[in-house]
């Protein structure tokens, strides 16, 4: 035996540590995977042995081997081995080893729970600490249950170390199980005016975060951390707080006004860049918040915007990039004071950091007017050449397009200007954004009648150069453009100078090497080019152009028809067969082109994305309802054959559209008109929309005068430049033209009023080169206005949407008296098992100032105050804190020692003095003192478990609960959460719980899914008690 | 919140990796490789934010780093951490390593792998801001040593005198990659 533990140590020696496995795979450099290998063979080995140490060695290895990225999770079972050992070395690694690769999937993690516990407990507090240390990375829900309640009695641990790492779980513990945020909030709360920094510096953190998410739940907290930012002096939980009431403000203007001051105060006074910054960022969101409310807030936002420049113009990069991000956001509602830095904003711009000249980006968006965009894109297009082949650029590009088309093409004056950067932008190589520059076109043509000649003209240059564009690959993702190009010059092939050389550029045989949905596209278009070319040589006789424009169809299609896309196949073929038909038609002299236009006639209007999704639900029509009876089950299908649809449905359909005239409905849209004009509750369309169906004539459209002076490019040659100069010569020209306007007004009007027209334009001066009416997109009539912005459903945050001031079922309260509303919660105490803790907080309802407060407890036979040394048994306790009028809440702590069980009586009396006078009040209540508070939750196992139930000591009884309805997971968190109970042993449909009284008693359930409950117990009346308190939680669900 | 901590060398090896959310290890692989190419191109004299990083995060979260000498520090944090608040934590952390290792260098991270965790562990607990104080996280870290070596340690005396052994015949190891001037000036916090 000796020998052989010897002969262990001998092995163990020579055992690989980390620092070897470290070192060996160093040495390894050419065959690491290799080396690796045999290690983990080595380390499964010392797995397999009984030693501790060895294990504990191998574990520490397998962490870093997972570093490297090898699947550890084999082990899972050993590093729980190796978490329980007894100790805190090895204890350690497991933790380590545990946080490091377990996971919500991981089996063993449900046999920690009773290890984790234990650990938790444990007198030395790092053992404490690295279990919680631990749980934080890997809590599960059902670790989360079971462990709230320890975890939340480690709130009030007495070394601080413990306390702040408790506070700070106890946020993992809200996400993975919810319902434990409501009893743990008071307490969470009272750790915010802990004597030690870390731990409020931790409580601060925690309900930051839970407020992020849900800010409307802690607003009532505004006032004590109004009061934590006016005295703290920690930047960190400074920086914290004041993040947090940036995401309150929105939420309470009233609390906006208070904080400006002192926020301006700790701007001008700090030295700390990370606290001014962030003090800078809340008093933004205040100014937002207050924006709609009161415009008097002018010298704050020159004090931000003023910092921020100071920010930017800071050498240090992340200054710079953090006032870039913060002017973003005073833009969105100030952008005048923002503009006048447009100077700077350029300047970055040209910043060698990326991450800069993205943010500069983002602040250009906001700055264009009508008068700068020109140039603005300007210089942008010159950032555009320099930044060839990287993501910079195509940031750029979408850009550009977002600057241009932003509120409705809002800046725009010049829509053939807009239309030439996109044909140059076309130019970019190897950018991902083709689709964005085509919806761009398709957009503008579509929505801008006005410009559609000049669009379709510049579209069918493209098409022509459409080997420029596709040029080397098809990866190339710019080839997208080509589909917004033949379905312009298809749609609107009207405006076209050259259809046939346009439709012979569609169809060249390149067009079959480009994606399939663009053929597909070429296809239909090339058809409607037919169409108008027809048209156009309509009433030629024996037309000679005609009968090519068939015969050069049917020679280049059938490529098409081939082609391995179906839908450019399907299209092909059809069209194919068409023109065959058309040229047979047309070599019988029989006129053909009114019959084929006709196919294409019609306009198509945009419609809004969210079109569909709004068209009201008619009056009287259930969607739900049936059209036809359901078949009854009796009739089998077999029965009546065929016969269905052979009779009935060309009869429907026949009927519909004969029965349906033109004159009929015409008077059934008047009758709905009636109807709808005398109907107080239709609500009517928006006379946006409403134009749209008003007008759709083409009268309508003010033709515009295309400037030929500006001849068609050829592609390679930028022209949008030359829109900036003939719009600034425009301008000029108008101006002039104003100004000779004015001076002839002035001299009739002479001595009347004097203007200075040397300043500079003004917005509205600017007039658009051409009257272009930018159609809206269309909605359906009566749409509701409304943004449904689906939340994501998955978020965890959404649990944690409780309403935290509202009914708080867990804790006991108390009379609801007009002045003071208590609550209160008891729990055993883990350090002193003969004492439980009483958490009481009061909330003052009344609208003065309650100057202090007595308790004055009678102590019963079972239970003691416990009172300050030297003080009597009928002295009272003074609560050593202040309640303001309103809202405010408080909580407080103190200790009752206890010998047996049932219940306290305890009297209280109130002073309270209002501003002028001082009234007295006595309040005489009852604390009720459960028998589940002297409960504490304790792990058993199950052989000592099934010891227990043996020995025949103790006495059972049994309850039945009716009409619960709950999954039964539920039901034993709830009794675990609310009587302290721990789950043993869960077996399908029945679980075995335990719990230890303060005392020492033992009490067990059998708990079934029929809802039904066995309990063992060796003190009767304690059994009965806990019995009737479960009767109790359940009867109040 | 901080969802990931990641240090790596200047060729983009791993020293120490902590994800405060689960991603398989493969994943984990994936987001280093991603995180290094993004932050080994940028120049050492531009700003410490990053945008971007498709596969950890999203737009509400921003990679902050530092790079000391051989290595890079990454912290991937969402929006609810203060972006220069950060920096000075990652600043705090390479300051205690540096006291804890006594003059901390490549080679401590890399063979030390367990105790740079052992520390960050009483800076970062679960994703959470634990502590800033220095002092503090020393105490701390230098209290669970002590105990550690009253238990007698991982590798018990003999097998140090193995490891010495073993240590003989092994080509050089390179000494020389000190972290160097640790004390890049930063825009900080006041001492917290």
């Amino acid at each position: 035996m000796a020998l052989k533990i010897v002969k262990g140590s001998i092995d163990r020696m020579f055992d690989k540590n980390l620092q070897d496995l470290v070192r060996g795979i160093r040495n390894h450099k050419d065959d690491e995977a290799k080396y690796i290998s045999t290690c983990i063979d080595e380390i499964k080995q010392e797995l397999k042995q009984d030693n501790i140490a060895v294990k504990a060695n191998a574990v520490c290895k397998l962490t870093y081997l997972q570093m490297l990225g090898y699947d550890v999770s084999w082990a899972a079972f050993n590093i729980v081995e190796v978490m329980s050992s007894s100790k805190f070395t090895y204890k350690r690694i497991g933790y380590l080893a545990a946080s490091q690769c377990f996971h919500e999937g991981t089996d063993v993690i449900m046999l920690t729970t009773n290890q984790i516990r234990k650990d938790l407990s444990s007198p030395n507090q790092y053992d404490t600490g690295v279990a919680l240390t631990g749980l934080s990375c890997f809590v599960t829900p059902d670790l989360a249950r079971d462990l709230a309640n320890d975890i939340m009695t480690l709130m009030s641990h007495t070394k601080p170390y413990i306390r702040k790492k408790a506070v700070l779980i106890m946020y993992k513990v809200f996400l993975k199980y919810p319902e434990s945020l409501r009893p743990a909030f008071p307490r969470l709360k009272e750790k915010l005016e802990d004597p030690d920094p870390g731990v409020q510096s931790a409580a601060v953190n925690v309900i930051c975060e839970l407020a992020r998410r849900n800010p409307k739940n802690y607003l009532s907290l505004a006032p004590l951390f109004f009061k934590l930012m006016t005295s703290s002096t920690n930047n960190w939980v400074l920086i914290k707080i004041i993040k947090l009431f940036g995401a309150l403000t929105p939420l309470e203007p009233r609390l906006g006004k208070k904080l400006i001051e002192p926020l301006t105060n700790l701007i001008h006074s700090t030295s700390a860049m990370s606290l001014l910054y962030e003090c800078v960022n809340t008093v933004i969101a205040v100014l937002i918040s207050l924006s709609s409310g009161m415009p008097n807030h002018s010298a704050s936002i020159q004090l931000c915007v003023q910092k921020l420049r100071i920010l930017i113009e800071d050498s240090d990069q992340n200054l710079k990039y953090l006032g870039l991000l913060a002017m973003s956001k005073i833009l969105k509602t100030h952008p005048k004071s923002v503009q006048s830095h447009k100077d700077l904003i350029l300047q970055c711009l040209d910043d060698k950091d990326e991450s800069i000249r993205l943010r500069a980006l983002d602040l250009l968006y906001g700055m264009v007017s009508k008068k700068n965009l020109m140039e603005i894109v300007k210089k942008l297009m010159l950032h555009v050449d320099k930044a060839e082949g990287t993501t910079y650029r195509d940031e750029l590009l979408t850009k550009i397009i977002d600057i241009c088309s932003q509120s409705n093409f809002q800046y725009i004056t010049n829509f053939e200007w807009y239309i030439s950067i996109l044909v140059e932008l076309t130019r970019l190589e190897g950018t991902r954004h083709g689709h964005l520059i085509a919806s761009q076109m398709l957009d503008v043509a579509i929505r801008v009648k006005a410009i559609r000649g000049f669009a379709v003209a510049q579209m069918a240059t493209l098409l022509d150069n459409a080997h420029l564009l596709t040029g080397n690959t098809q990866r190339n993702g710019i080839c997208e453009v080509l589909y917004a190009a033949a379905w312009i010059c298809g749609e609107f092939s009207e405006h076209l100078e050259d259809p046939m050389q346009t439709l012979e550029a569609m169809l060249r045989p390149k067009v079959a090497t480009l994606p399939g949905h663009i053929q597909a596209v070429y296809v239909q278009n090339a058809a409607k080019l037919f169409a108008t070319v027809l048209r156009k040589h309509d009433g030629e006789t024996e037309s000679q152009a005609a009968q090519e424009t068939s015969q050069l169809l049917i020679d280049r299609l059938p490529l098409f028809v081939q082609s391995a896309n179906l839908e450019v196949q399907e299209r092909a073929s059809c069209i194919l067969q068409l023109v065959k038909y058309i040229q047979k038609l047309q070599q019988k002299n029989v006129e053909v082109a009114e019959e084929v236009t006709a196919l294409f006639a019609g306009e198509l209007n945009p419609v809004a994305p969210k079109a569909q999704k709004k068209v009201p639900i008619p009056e009287g029509l259930d969607l739900d309802a049936w059209i036809n009876e359901p078949p009854s089950e009796s009739e089998s299908e077999d029965e009546k054959p065929k016969a269905v649809f052979a009779k009935e449905e060309p009869k429907h359909s026949r009927s519909r559209h004969t029965e349906v005239d033109e004159k009929e409905l015409a008077r059934r849209r008047e009758v709905r008109k009636q109807e709808q004009a005398n109907n107080p509750f239709y609500i009517k369309a928006s006379p946006s929309s409403q134009k749209v169906y008003d007008a759709p004539g083409v009268e309508h459209i003010p033709v515009v005068q295309i400037d030929l002076s500006v001849p068609l490019k050829v592609p390679g040659m930028p022209m949008s430049d030359q829109y900036l100069k003939l719009e600034v010569e425009r301008r000029q020209k108008e101006k002039a033209e104003r100004k000779k306007k004015e001076k002839k007004k002035k001299r009739e009007k002479r001595g009347k009023e004097r203007k200075a027209d040397s300043g500079p334009e003004s917005e509205e001066d600017i007039t658009p080169a051409h009257q272009v009416d930018i159609v809206t997109e269309e909605m359906p009539e009566n749409a509701l206005p409304s943004d449904d912005d689906d939340k994501d459903p998955n978020d965890p945050h959404k649990a944690l949407d409780i309403d935290l001031d509202k009914y708080v079922p867990y804790c006991r309260h108390l009379q609801f008296i007009h002045v003071l509303h208590i609550v209160y919660d008891i729990q055993g105490n883990h350090q002193d098992e003969s004492k439980v803790v009483v958490s009481v907080i009061f909330e003052n309802k009344s609208d003065s100032f309650l100057k202090s407060m007595e308790f004055n407890v009678l102590d019963s036979l079972n239970s003691k105050l416990q009172r300050p040394e030297g003080a009597g048994a009928h002295d009272s306790l003074t609560v050593p804190f202040q309640l303001p009028p309103g809202q405010d809440t408080h909580a407080f702590l103190f200790v009752s020692s206890v010998s047996v069980s049932i219940v306290a009586v305890c009297i209280d009396c109130f002073l309270m003095q209002s501003d002028e006078s001082s009234t007295h009040e006595k309040l005489d209540f009852k604390l009720h003192f459960t028998c589940t508070s002297y409960l504490i939750t304790t792990p058993c196992y199950s052989d000592a478990y099934a010891k227990l139930l043996e020995s025949g000591d103790l006495k059972g009884s049994s309850l039945r609960l009716e009409g619960i309805n709950m999954p039964f997971h539920h039901l034993l968190a709830r009794i675990c959460f609310h009587h302290h109970f721990s789950v043993v042993e869960r077996i399908d449909s029945c679980a075995s719980m335990y719990s230890r009284s303060i005392q020492g008693h033992h009490v067990c359930l059998l708990v079934k899914t029929t809802v039904s409950i066995d309990a063992k117990c060796d003190e009767p009346s304690l059994l009965g008690n806990v019995l009737d308190e479960i009767k109790q939680t359940f009867s109040k669900c | 919140m901080i969802k990931a901590i990641l240090i790596f060398n200047n060729h983009g090896k791993p020293r120490l990796i902590r994800f405060y959310q689960y991603f398989a290890e493969d994943m984990q692989q994936q987001i280093i490789r991603e995180t290094f190419h993004l932050v080994s191109k940028r120049d050492d004299n531009v700003c410490n934010f990053l945008e971007g990083g498709s596969l950890i995060g999203g737009s509400d979260y921003k990679l902050i780093y530092r790079h000391y000498a051989t290595l890079y520090f990454v912290f991937c944090v969402d929006s609810s951490e203060s972006e220069l608040g950060i920096l000075d934590l990652i600043q705090v952390f390479v300051e205690t390593l540096d006291k804890c290792f006594e003059n901390v260098c490549e080679l401590d991270l890399i063979f030390h792998m367990d105790k740079v965790h052992y520390i960050l562990q009483e800076v970062v607990m679960g994703g959470m801001v634990l502590e800033t104080n220095m002092n503090e996280i020393v105490a701390q870290v230098e209290l669970q040593n002590r105990m550690e070596k009253s238990e007698g340690g991982l590798s018990t005396a003999p097998a140090r005198a193995v490891s010495a052994v073993k240590n003989m015949n092994l080509p050089e190891i390179p000494r020389n990659i000190n972290i160097g001037d640790i004390n890049i000036k930063v825009p900080s916090l006041s001492p917290f």
